[in-house]
C-alpha cells in the first residue's frame, strides 16, 4: 500500500533487536554517538525508552489541565445562564443563582472534556491517525506489534551518513540492519 | 533521637545462619502462568480473534442473546406504539422495573471503570489480564441500562429536550433537578468510558492488523487503529494519557452513582431521603459489578481457554473484592435501621416495619440472604478458590442488587404519607420482556466483542513476562 507516499529516497537505517533490554542498550549507545534524530519502536511501553530517544518533555498534562479548566467554566455558565439569565423560574422564593445545585453537572463537564483533550491531545501530538508512516515498508516490522524491537536513525540527521549508520547499528548486536526508503 | 541511631536495623537482629523458609501462603501466586512470552501471549490472544472457523458454541450463544434482542426489539415497538400504560407502573408507583433495571445495569457498569481506573492507580497489576473485558462489560451495561430512561420519558421521540440546545419554545432544562444531573453523569459516563476503552485497544488493534492475513480484516483493524507503529514517543504519550484518563475516570465513576443515588436521596420520600445514599449506592455498584465480571469472566476463560491468563488468583481477588463490598453493603442495610428508628418519625418508622413485614417482605428476606449471607462464603479460601462457588455467590449478589433496588423503589413508593394513596405494585410481562432484552442485548454485544476483539489487552500481558523488565545504564538491580 502506497496511499499518500510523497516522497522518494531514503528515510533511515533500521535495526531489528530481539528483546526490550538491547533496544534500550542500543538507543543510548546510538544516541552517546551524537545522533539525535532517531525512534525506537515496541510492542510495548519501556521504561526510559522515550527518554533515551531524546524525549522529554509532553505537553499533554496542559491541554489536559486547560480542558478541564474550560469544561467547568463552560458547565458552570451553562446552568447560570439557563437558569438565571435566560430563563429563571420562582421556586418557593429561592434564590436564582443557587450555585450548589450546579456542582454536579459542572463537574461532570469538567470530566467530560479532560477526557476529550487527553485523547484528542495525545492522538494530535503523535500525529496519529497516520496511514502511512516509512517503517512499515520494512519487511518484517509487522512484528513490531508482536515481540520484535525495532531502532531507526533517520536519514535527515545531521550526522546522518549511510554507511557509518549501518556500521554502527550492526555493533549493536542486532538481529537485522535495513535501509528505510520512503 | 542518638539512642535510636544506636539500634541497629530490624533486620539485622535476625540470626543470618538460619535458613530462611517462607511458608507457602506468603509466596504471591502469579498473575501470568510460567512459560509464557511475547510471542505466546500475542498469538493466543490474537488467534481467539483471528481464527477463521467460527467456534459453534459462541454461534449458539449469540443466536440466543439475538433472540433476547428480537424480544427487545418487539417490546419497543410496542412500548412506543401504545405508551408506558403497558408496564405495571401506577400511581403511586411511578417508578417501577423501569428505574430498578436503569439502575441495576449502571452499578454492574461500574466494576468495568474500577478495575481499569482505580485499580492502575493503585498499581495492581492483575487488573491487567480482566481490565478490557470488563471496561467492555461496562459499556454494554450502559447501553442497556440508557434504553429505560430513555424510554420512561414516554414519548423517548423527545429525549433530546433532556439536553440544552437554544429552541424556539425558549426553554431550558432544569438543571437544579438530580434527574437533570443524572443525564449528564450517564452520558460522560458513557462517553469516557468508550474513550478509555478504545484508546486501551489502539495498539492492541495494531497487533491484530499486522497479524491479520485477510486484506479487508487487516484494513478494517488498520483503519481503527489510526497506524500506531509503537514508536517510544508515542508510547510515553499514550501512557501519559492513560494515566489522566485513569485519574479522570476514577472521580468520575464515584460521581455517577452518587448522582444515581440523588434522583433517590434528595425526595423526601421516606427510605429514600437518606444522606448515606452515595457511599451505599457506590460500594453497591461495585459489588454488583464484581458478580458481573465474576459470572462472565469464569465461563470466557473456560471456553476460550484463557486460564493461563485469567488466573486463580484474579478469581480470589475478585472474590475478596465481592467481600469487602457486601460487607459495606450489609452494614448499610443495618445503618437504615438504625436511621429510621433513631429518627423517631413515624413515616421512618413506618417504612422500616413495612419492608420487613409488608406485603414484599419476601424481597426483603430474599435481600439479605443474596447480599448479605451468600458472600459470607467468601470467607473460605476453598471457596473463593473454587470456579462453582464463585459462579454461585456472583449468581447470588446479580439477584441481590436485584432485589435492593426493588426494595428502595417500588416498597418505598407504595405506601407513603397518605394510607388513601397507598397501592400496589406488579411488573407486567412487557417489563420482563424488556428486562430479558436488554439482558439479551448486553450478552449479544458482549459476544460481538469476544468475537471481533481482543478480550484481554496484548500489550499490557506483555509488560507482565520477565523480559519485558529492563533497567537503565548504571542502574543497579
Amino acid at each position: 500500500m502506497a496511499i499518500g507516499k510523497i516522497r522518494e529516497g531514503l528515510y533511515g537505517v533500521i535495526a531489528e533487536f530481539h528483546d526490550p533490554q538491547a533496544l534500550l542498550d542500543a538507543t543510548n549507545a546510538v544516541r552517546e554517538h551524537g545522533y539525535t534524530s532517531i525512534d525506537a519502536f515496541s510492542p510495548f511501553p519501556i521504561h526510559g525508552l522515550a527518554e533515551a530517544v531524546g524525549f522529554h518533555k509532553s505537553r499533554l498534562s496542559a491541554i489536559v489541565l486547560g480542558m478541564g479548566i474550560l469544561g467547568g467554566l463552560g458547565g458552570f455558565f451553562m446552568c447560570w445562564y439557563a437558569n438565571v439569565v435566560s430563563y429563571p423560574l420562582n421556586i418557593g422564593g429561592k434564590p436564582y443563582n443557587s450555585w450548589p445545585a450546579w456542582i454536579p453537572i459542572t463537574f461532570e463537564c469538567t470530566i467530560l472534556l479532560a477526557a476529550f483533550g487527553a485523547v484528542l491531545g495525545m492522538l494530535a501530538l503523535n500525529g496519529l491517525p497516520m496511514p502511512y508512516h516509512p517503517v512499515f515498508n520494512v519487511r518484517r516490522f509487522d512484528s513490531a506489534s508482536r515481540d520484535k524491537f525495532f531502532l531507526v536513525i533517520q536519514a535527515r540527521d545531521p550526522r546522518f551518513n549511510l554507511d557509518e549508520a549501518r556500521a554502527l547499528l550492526k555493533t549493536l548486536g542486532p538481529r537485522e540492519v535495513t535501509d528505510v526508503p520512503w | 533521637m542518638a539512642t535510636k541511631d544506636e539500634k541497629p536495623p530490624l533486620h539485622e537482629l535476625r540470626p543470618v545462619t538460619q535458613e530462611v523458609r517462607i511458608p507457602e501462603r506468603f509466596i504471591p501466586t502469579p498473575t501470568i502462568e510460567p512459560g509464557h512470552n511475547f510471542a505466546t501471549i500475542t498469538d493466543h490472544i490474537s488467534t481467539i480473534v483471528l481464527r477463521r472457523k467460527t467456534p459453534f458454541g459462541w454461534l449458539i450463544g449469540f443466536l440466543i442473546a439475538l433472540g433476547g434482542v428480537g424480544l427487545l426489539m418487539a417490546t419497543l415497538a410496542l412500548l412506543v406504539g401504545k405508551g408506558v400504560g403497558i408496564w405495571g407502573i401506577n400511581h403511586p408507583v411511578g417508578w417501577g422495573m423501569d428505574i430498578i433495571n436503569f439502575v441495576w445495569w449502571i452499578g454492574i457498569g461500574h466494576a468495568g471503570t474500577l478495575i481499569s481506573a482505580i485499580l492502575l492507580l493503585l498499581r495492581q497489576e492483575w487488573r491487567t489480564s480482566i481490565n478490557r473485558f470488563a471496561e467492555a462489560m461496562t459499556l454494554f451495561a450502559v447501553a442497556s441500562a440508557g434504553l429505560y430512561p430513555a424510554f420512561h420519558t414516554g414519548r423517548p421521540w423527545y429525549d433530546f429536550w433532556l439536553f440544552p440546545y437554544p429552541n424556539t419554545m425558549t426553554l431550558w432544562p432544569q438543571f437544579r433537578s438530580p434527574l437533570m444531573w443524572d443525564v449528564f453523569a450517564v452520558s460522560t459516563y458513557a462517553t469516557v468510558s468508550a474513550l478509555f476503552w478504545y484508546v486501551g485497544l489502539i495498539p492492541d488493534l495494531a497487533t491484530l492488523r499486522d497479524r491479520a492475513t485477510n486484506l479487508w480484516v487487516k484494513r478494517a483493524y488498520g483503519a481503527f487503529a489510526l497506524g500506531w507503529r509503537g514508536s517510544a514517543k508515542h508510547w510515553h504519550r499514550y501512557e501519559h494519557a492513560y494515566l489522566l484518563l485513569a485519574g479522570l475516570s476514577t472521580p468520575l465513576v464515584l460521581s455517577v452513582h452518587t448522582i444515581v443515588s440523588f434522583d433517590f436521596a434528595v425526595a423526601q420520600l421516606p427510605g429514600w431521603h437518606a444522606t448515606f445514599f452515595p457511599p451505599y449506592f457506590v460500594a453497591g455498584a461495585v459489588f454488583a459489578g464484581f458478580a458481573m465480571v465474576l459470572t462472565l469472566a469464569i465461563p470466557a476463560r473456560k471456553f476460550f481457554r484463557l486460564e493461563d491468563f485469567i488466573t486463580m488468583k484474579h478469581l480470589e481477588n475478585m472474590g475478596k473484592v465481592m467481600l469487602a463490598t457486601g460487607l459495606i453493603v450489609a452494614y448499610a442495610y443495618a445503618m437504615e435501621w438504625y436511621y429510621g428508628l433513631y429518627s423517631g418519625n413515624v413515616f421512618e418508622t413506618f417504612m422500616l416495619k413495612n419492608r420487613a413485614t409488608g406485603p414484599y417482605w419476601k424481597m426483603y428476606v430474599a435481600l439479605w440472604v443474596c447480599n448479605g449471607l451468600a458472600p459470607q462464603m467468601m470467607w473460605l479460601k476453598r471457596c473463593r478458590t473454587s470456579t462453582f462457588w464463585l459462579f454461585v455467590t456472583a449468581m447470588f449478589v446479580n439477584v441481590g442488587m436485584w432485589l435492593e433496588r426493588f426494595v428502595i423503589i417500588p416498597a418505598s413508593l407504595h405506601r407513603d404519607f397518605l394510607v388513601s394513596s397507598w397501592g400496589m405494585y406488579h411488573g407486567s410481562k412487557y417489563d420482563w420482556s424488556f428486562f430479558i432484552g436488554s439482558i439479551g442485548l448486553f450478552f449479544a454485544l458482549l459476544f460481538l466483542f469476544v468475537r471481533f476483539l481482543p478480550m484481554i489487552s496484548i500489550f499490557e500481558m506483555r509488560t507482565l513476562v520477565p523480559e519485558a523488565q529492563v533497567h537503565a545504564e548504571g542502574e543497579e538491580h
